[in-house]
């Protein structure tokens, strides 16, 4: 038996979340007695794995798999899957992992869960615990199937340095049949996305308009930052709709959440709920975003930001 | 070309969340249920490819005759005809199976579900469906054109939008872009009355077992107070998020 990590790889370099989604794997092998098994797709750089517990590597190249399409993706990681004697697949929560994780679990009729944020309480059976009610709860589930699959959700378990055997090993494919082709992609290119970002500056209806964002881009850009908003405030163009967070919106799980001018509402509170720290900043004490946040500053967002970039300009 | 959308029955967005049978079970007392946000930008999109692409359109739900009350709404909104299997929807293994079940008797050309579910939050269903139908798949799809059996559509993947194209049939999982929260179809009286003439099915559950088993639901822990920092004294947030929260 092995636990298989799927490392995701972008022009040959991993995401903090992929050496994240590795570290849980190592763990979890460990935790089983077995080895751990890292499969990576047109990567020249998956030796890296090794540091984070990799004990096998794969890394496939095939001609149709230069972009991520499920299907491919889901017939190649079967090949391993059965040759390798796989009984667990870890997933990080990219958009790519989380697409991949189920369809891979209805391909091979085995049981997925996702935004799990433990270690499995037990193995056999084999119960972990998720986020779910769009974290406004938990669950204990029990996985049945004979393939478990779960995807972690970010930051929730961490990244840990611990070497593995790396042996690299060659795995031949032939080509897999598919109708279906990846024809374009487009990315704002520079800026920290959502998803990937340990810190998100998020403002709300409280900023006024849109042309007050200069003061939000600037506070991102010093930290690092992803930026977010307010449903309300996608909703009238202030914003683009990729950066709405919340209930119905993007979820968020970073580090870091500084919310400014956003009341707090439930259907807000939901998507964000899972980032670690919470700061708020909002001229009103009642609103019902301090009772949700770790720290809070009662003030006008107008002359708090600045200070805040100033404060934080005289650090660097 | 038949269009199916997959609905899902799900607490209103306020709900309070509360457990019972010993926090293994959703407590839905006093619990307001709406249609899953990501299904009715879906259920809009099929409903407009009822014109650009002589589609009908069937609404689906898996679940007790609770769920009806939405698949009435389905039919005001657009929906040709609705259909309820009839059993209640523990896991996604179950409800995507059911639903193969059923595709397998009529062959839809595509199957809209939403990207999740704002409850159990899986975003299993479509992913499930489409392996086990080995159809193709699209999630968190924000575009969608379909021209015979091409299909042309994107998906938002992290910090872009990628297209791709393929042929049906096809599963999508549908999100706000796929329409606009603004284009969403508010059902009036003439489509509610015409809803109570359009066709309501209950085919019986073949009841398939569950892969994945809720044992224990349970709350985060209660928050803490909040930490105020005085609006003159920022360098004091800056030294707590670095040196306490060690965030920065
Ligand atoms: C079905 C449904 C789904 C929803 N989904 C989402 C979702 O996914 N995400 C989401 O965000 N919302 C969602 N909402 C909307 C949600 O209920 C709230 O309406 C919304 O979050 C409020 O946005 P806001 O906090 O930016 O605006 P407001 O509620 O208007 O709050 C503005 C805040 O700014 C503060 N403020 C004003 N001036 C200043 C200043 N100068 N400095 C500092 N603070 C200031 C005010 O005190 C106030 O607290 C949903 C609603 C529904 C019904
Ligand atoms: N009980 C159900 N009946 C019909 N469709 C469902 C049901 N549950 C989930 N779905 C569909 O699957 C999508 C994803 O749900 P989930 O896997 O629960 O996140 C929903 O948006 C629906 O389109």
């Amino acid at each position: 038996m092995s636990v298989l990590v799927y490392s995701e790889s972008e022009k040959n370099s991993f995401k903090k979340s992929s050496y994240e989604a590795v570290s849980y794997g190592k763990s979890l092998a460990d935790k089983m007695g077995v080895e751990l098994i890292c499969v990576t797709f047109n990567c020249s750089n998956s030796q890296k794995l090794k540091n984070f517990g990799a004990d096998k590597i794969f890394n496939i190249e095939s001609q149709n798999s230069q972009e991520f399409t499920c299907k491919v993706y889901s017939t190649l990681l079967l090949k391993v899957i059965e040759t390798e004697n796989v009984s667990t697949v870890i997933l990080s929560s990219s958009a790519d992992s989380k697409y991949l994780g189920a369809y891979l679990a209805g391909y091979t009729y085995g049981s997925y869960i996702s935004n799990v944020v433990e270690l499995p309480e037990s193995i056999n059976p084999f119960i972990v615990k998720r986020s779910c009610f769009t974290n406004k709860a938990f669950s204990s589930t029990e996985l049945k199937g004979d393939l478990k699959i779960i995807s972690i959700s970010s930051n929730s378990y961490g990244i840990f340095e611990k070497e593995g055997k790396g042996s690299q090993e060659e795995f031949k494919v032939d080509e897999i049949e598919t109708n279906h082709k990846v024809t374009n992609i487009e990315k704002q290119s520079g800026s920290v996305t959502i998803a990937d970002a340990d810190i998100v500056v998020s403002a709300g209806r409280g900023l006024k308009g849109p042309e007050n964002w200069k003061m939000i881009e600037e506070l991102a850009g010093l930290l690092g930052a992803a930026t977010a908003c307010s449903k309300p405030v996608s909703d009238m163009g202030w914003r683009p709709h990729s950066e709405h967070v919340g209930q119905t919106g993007k979820p968020v799980s970073s580090n870091l959440y500084i919310a400014i001018g956003i009341s707090g509402a439930i259907q807000h509170l939901a998507g964000i709920n899972s980032s670690k720290v919470k700061v708020v900043i909002n001229s009103d004490p009642e609103a019902p975003f301090f009772k949700a946040a770790d720290y809070g500053v009662v003030g006008d967002a107008f002359e708090v930001i600045p200070r805040l970039i100033q404060e934080l300009k005289a650090k660097v | 070309m038949k269009i199916l959308v997959c609905i899902s029955n799900v607490p209103d967005t306020t709900s309070k969340i509360n457990f019972t049978d010993s926090d293994s079970k959703f407590d839905k007392n006093g619990v307001q249920f709406i249609i899953n946000p990501n299904d009715e930008f879906g259920l809009t999109k099929a409903v407009w490819m009822k014109e650009s692409n002589n589609a009908s359109v069937t609404a689906l739900t898996v679940g007790d005759i609770s769920s009806e009350a939405i698949l009435r709404k389905c039919l005001a909104i657009g929906a040709d005809n609705a259909i309820r299997i009839d059993c209640e929807a523990l896991d996604a293994y179950s409800v995507a199976k059911e639903i193969e079940a059923h595709c397998n008797e009529i062959n839809y050309d595509v199957i809209i579900c939403g990207r999740e579910s704002i409850d159990y939050n899986g975003g299993l269903v479509p992913g499930l469906l489409a392996g086990y139908l080995d159809y193709n798949f699209i999630t968190n799809c924000v575009s969608l054109d379909i021209n015979s059996d091409d299909v042309k559509c994107s998906r938002e993947i992290s910090g872009g939008i990628e297209t791709s194209e393929c042929k049906l049939p096809i599963v999508i999982g549908a999100q706000k872009g796929l329409v606009e929260e603004s284009d969403l179809i508010i059902p009036n009286m003439r489509g509610i009355m015409m809803a109570r003439q359009k066709p309501l099915e209950v085919i019986e559950s073949k009841d398939f077992s569950n892969q994945a088993v809720d044992k224990k639901f349970f709350k985060p822990e209660e928050k803490g107070e909040v930490k105020l920092i005085n609006a003159d004294e920022i360098d004091k947030l800056i030294d707590l998020l670095e040196n306490e929260a060690k965030v920065l």
